[in-house]
């Protein structure tokens, strides 16, 4: 199907399945009931699952398969999100021409900066893309005002210019949308207490996503992919069969870049806004650990670490002390108020600690991310020599 | 006709004269050994034909062309393979993987953007990859983790994977430094049977003098940075400037 | 010339803490080979050793003073420290104004026990691992620090303030017999700049005069040798991590009144400080106290209205801008040795 061979073909399946239910999937629990707020079925939270997707699927071309450790990929998410903006603030409402500028302009700076920073590789190559994309912060903050709108970030006005589209009724609030078919427009289906809800952002993102996923199968699956990871390897001996690593090692880059750029296109098409945070080297570090913790170099390991630091990040901060309490009240009340304090800490604001605790104990006992976790488990249930748990290259198999 | 010609070569570190004046010419389609003592200039000259270093005066002709001043990659291209002295594979990647990243590199040259082709699509290349399997007794082990293979297996796919570059000429660093005595003859009677089969140049640097008697067409002796005699390996173990120059040591 | 002075003078400062940090960098990743992203960290948690010392000086019991009375004509109540108790009124005052350099004393033990507890539960399990695992377990750590600060003292800045001595300002331009008060310094500043050349002397010097810095200097120079020689390394590079661990907290400590710490201001050294080592040159301890006076001082020329009138926002990017041209044109860095993380 589609040039790809049954197991990867199956994989795409898995993907769009769940992509195409998430609404079903991440509303487990009935309206009202105390496991409500595990529910994490809500549009702006299902776009963020998908778009960080894409970002992380962008992130493990370049470092799954090179393993050139980039700490600046925000940047390219954040240049992404001002084309986007501008393309919204001056042609038209209609996300299409932002969601194509973003991945343009992204990837326009991300070979300037690749070109640049590739000459050197190891750490050096981290620093350079650090470098970059701090240089990139400070920039928009300070001199770049005039293009970036500095802190307060860029908006739609309703002045703007817009010049395809026909002028605002009055008192409409610009809002973005794909030929009429708003970003924010949701149908919301209740089936006895469970109420599930299908947006119309999320579907668009969703279906960015499963493109994504698909050409990351194929460059894994092509010569191209397999010289990427022959870089990883071993860059002498490419050099001494003939191959230039730089050339792959960019188009890598870029490619990356691009992912980044049409993640962060996507981020302003749903919530028409961007500004300079997005490009703190702490949101560089997020996709780093998004993609580790899934499992580096595999398929769909990005794509699960994006989901779950994205939805734990929304649950761990919605917990407060109150549903702490509610959770230990079944204990006596001295180990209620020690467990309550325990958690205390990790939990609302905390969800930093909880990331960085969840970061350090990924990196120390579970470098492979989950994709190696789950085939160590697997490996220990079932008899079975390396089932298929559909990561393709947790261990390298045969090329085809 | 020759096809690596090193005319007059120099090259020398500070004060020290590495090579002095290097003369020696690689025929096609033979095997030739250059063989030195430790401290002969053995490896300065090696990286002068592959261009990790550029001599200070004289010339190094492969097919008519200047190699100097080249990066690995374009040598490679003009059909130059090389052998480590310890094997250089792609150890993370399959043994069938390591081949036919070679095959890719014969075919598109060095860069290609064949980023939506699936690998599995290219049945001519995985023919030809797994002929030279085939050809190195190491299709069995197709699909195992090149890191897992044992030295002399490592040994083999690398040769594997330089021959299906179908270079002009095969350069080969110590074949069977370090190796214990089985896989040495082994070694050798694979080079053996490979040259016996596709008629390939190569050029074996050596300091083991005993590996190139059975293999060498014609031998250079290197000693202090210059070839003090040039001579088929049935005259060479005779001559006295080789016995002093093994024996008598640096002096 | 005033304003060329007045720069370098500025620059001095923040280039300080450059090369204090750079340094224990470069440490840690010569004898180490371990790149520590969670140096920065470091720093930080000394900066808030003043911090703690501090409040804890000021910790108080109330007390009805029957010589004040409030505006409703009651007894005043007021905050007596409880270290009055311990060392009468004036005393206890010169002690709770001095908190800032009297915390250098907290801070050594504190810092050498965390680096202690740093290199041998953590960063000893990963000399073998590759490059990136160590990045990413040092950030994960820094975050985790970080965000322990933050937990306990908030996100806000708290003003630590420099012993009273030391509030003014030293006026360079009477001094040089220029334009008096055209070149205006705080003392403060002064004393860090002479604190952080005393440390980086006293680091130097071990390294130059005892059997141990030595070994560790032969142990930068090729390890492999040193380790043959039967050199228990591993109880040096604890100790060398505690001693970088400390270098960084004592900067941090003496930064406090410069500028007030937050929990994030280790991070936002740390990515310069790298930058610094980079352009020092990995490896080399000189080339990294160097260029973070260098980069400290071209920074502040950067900050010069003037030149922000041409270039704008050049102050904001210099430093990288200067990291990124040397990475290209000197690959090693400006003191770099061959052979330093160049596989």
């Amino acid at each position: 199907m589609l040039g790809l061979n049954k197991k990867d073909a199956g994989l795409l399946l898995v993907v769009i399945g769940l992509t195409v239910f998430a609404p079903f999937i991440l509303n487990p629990f009935p309206e009202g009931s105390a496991l409500a707020q595990f529910n994490a079925g809500y549009p702006d939270l299902m776009q963020r699952l998908v778009i960080f997707g894409i970002f992380a699927i962008g992130f493990n071309i370049l470092f799954g398969l090179t393993g050139y450790l980039s700490f600046g990929h925000a940047a390219f998410l954040g240049v992404g999100s001002y084309a986007g903006i501008w393309m919204i603030k001056l042609l038209t409402l209609n996300v299409i021409p932002a969601i194509v500028a973003s991945v343009l302009v992204a990837g326009i700076f991300s070979l300037f900066v690749g070109w640049i920073s590739l000459r050197r590789s190891g750490i050096y190559f981290s620093i350079l893309t650090l470098a970059f994309a701090q240089m990139s912060y400070s920039l928009a903050y300070s001199v770049l005002t005039p293009i970036t709108g500095g802190e307060t970030g860029l908006q739609p006005k309703v002045g703007d210019p817009r010049i395809f589209d026909s002028a605002l009724a009055e008192g409409v609030t610009p809002r973005a949308n794909l030929f009429g078919v708003f970003m924010n427009d949701s149908y919301e289906l209740s089936l006895g207490s469970w109420v599930f809800t299908f947006n119309a952002g999320y579907y668009i993102a969703a279906f960015f996503m499963v493109i994504a996923f698909y050409i990351s199968i194929r460059i894994f699956r092509s010569p191209f992919g397999l010289m990427l990871r022959a870089v990883k390897s071993n860059q002498q001996r490419l050099n001494y069969t003939g191959i230039q690593s730089k050339p792959y090692t960019l188009a890598a880059f870029v490619i990356s870049g691009m992912y980044a750029g049409l993640a962060g296109g996507l981020l302003v098409a749903m919530d028409t806004q961007a500004g300079a945070e997005r490009m703190f080297w702490t949101a560089s570090g997020e996709v780093v650990l998004m993609t580790i913790l899934g499992g580096a170099g595999t398929l769909i390991g990005p794509v699960l670490g994006a989901g779950f630091i994205k939805y734990f990040e929304n649950i761990v901060s919605k917990i407060n002390e109150g549903i702490l309490q509610a959770w230990f009240s079944f204990m006596p009340e001295a180990a209620q108020e020690f467990f309550v304090a325990i958690f205390y800490p990790f939990i609302g604001k905390g969800w930093h600690l909880t990331l960085g605790l969840i970061f350090m104990l990924v990196v120390i006992f579970l470098p492979g991310g989950l994709m190696e976790g789950g085939q160590r488990i697997s490996n220990l249930f079932k008899k079975k020599s390396k089932s298929d748990t559909g990561s393709g290259k947790a261990s390298p198999a045969p090329a085809e | 006709m020759s096809i690596l010609e090193v005319k007059g070569v120099n090259k020398s570190f500070g004060g020290l004269q590495a090579l002095n004046d290097v003369n020696l010419s690689v025929e096609e389609g033979t095997v030739h050994a250059i063989i030195g003592p430790n401290g002969a200039g053995k490896s300065t000259l090696l990286n002068c034909f592959i261009g990790k270093l550029i001599p200070d005066t004289g010339s190094v002709m492969f097919d008519s062309q200047s190699l100097l001043g080249r990066k690995p990659h374009e040598i490679n291209q003009m059909g130059v393979s090389r052998v480590f002295q310890t094997p250089e594979i792609f150890s993370d990647l399959t043994v069938f993987e390591n081949v036919i990243i070679a095959c890719f590199a014969k075919r598109d040259g060095s860069f290609e953007l064949n980023a939506l082709v699936s690998v599995a699509s290219q049945f001519d290349m995985k023919e030809k990859a797994e002929k030279m399997l085939i050809d190195v007794s190491m299709i069995e082990k197709r699909d195992e983790i090149a890191s897992s293979l044992s030295r002399g297996d490592k040994r083999r796919l690398e040769m594997a994977m330089c021959l299906a570059q179908e270079p002009k000429l095969l350069l080969l660093d110590e074949p069977t430094a370090g190796m214990a005595r089985a896989d040495t003859n082994n070694t050798i009677d694979l080079l053996r049977e490979i040259q016996q089969a596709s008629g390939i140049t190569m050029a074996i640097i050596e300091h083991d003098m005993h590996v190139v008697f059975s293999l060498a067409e014609k031998i250079s002796v290197l000693a202090q940075g210059t070839v003090i005699v040039e001579d088929k390996p049935e005259n060479i173990k005779g001559n006295p400037k080789v016995q002093e120059a093994y024996l008598g040591g640096a002096h | 010339m005033d304003a060329i002075i007045l720069q370098v003078l500025n620059g001095l400062d923040k280039g300080s803490a450059y090369a204090l940090i750079a340094l224990g960098l470069t440490l840690i990743f010569g004898t180490l080979g371990v790149v520590n992203f969670a140096h920065g960290a470091l720093f930080m948690i000394g900066a808030f050793c003043a911090v703690t010392l501090s409040r804890f000086l000021n910790l108080s019991h109330q007390v009805i003073d029957p010589t004040k009375t409030d505006f409703l004509g009651k007894p005043l109540k007021v905050d007596v420290p409880y270290i009055y108790g311990l060392f009468g009124e004036n005393a206890g005052n010169v002690i709770i104004d001095w908190a800032v350099p009297i915390s250098i004393l907290l801070a050594i033990p504190v810092m050498v026990i965390i680096g202690f507890i740093m290199e041998r539960g953590l960063i000893r399990h990963f000399y073998k691992r590759p490059h990136a695992d160590q990045i990413l377990v040092t950030f994960g750590l820094a975050i985790v620090l970080q965000e322990i600060i933050k937990y306990f003292y908030g996100a806000n800045p708290i003003p630590t303030p420099a012993p009273d001595v030391f509030k003014g300002s030293f006026d360079f331009g009477a001094f040089f017999g220029l334009d008096s008060s055209g070149i205006i310094y705080p003392y403060w500043r002064l004393v860090y700049f002479a604190f952080a050349a005393v440390i980086i002397g006293a680091v130097f010097s071990f390294l130059r005069f005892t059997t141990f810095g030595m070994v560790v200097r032969a142990g930068m120079a090729d390890r492999e040798t040193v380790g043959l020689l039967g050199i228990n390394i591993d109880k040096r590079f604890t100790i060398m991590f505690g001693l970088a661990a400390a270098v960084a907290g004592l900067a941090g400590v003496m930064y406090t009144p410069i500028n007030s710490p937050n929990y994030h201001m280790g991070m936002d050294f740390l990515v310069l400080s790298f930058v610094v080592v980079v352009v020092g040159g990995m490896g080399s301890l000189s080339g990294a106290v160097l260029a973070g006076f260098m980069l400290g001082i071209l920074e502040s020329f950067a900050s010069l209205t003037i030149v922000l009138e041409t270039l704008p926002g050049i102050n904001q990017i210099i430093i990288f801008l200067v990291a990124i041209i040397v990475l290209l044109t000197r690959p090693r860095g400006l003191m770099g040795k061959a052979g330093v993380m160049e596989e």
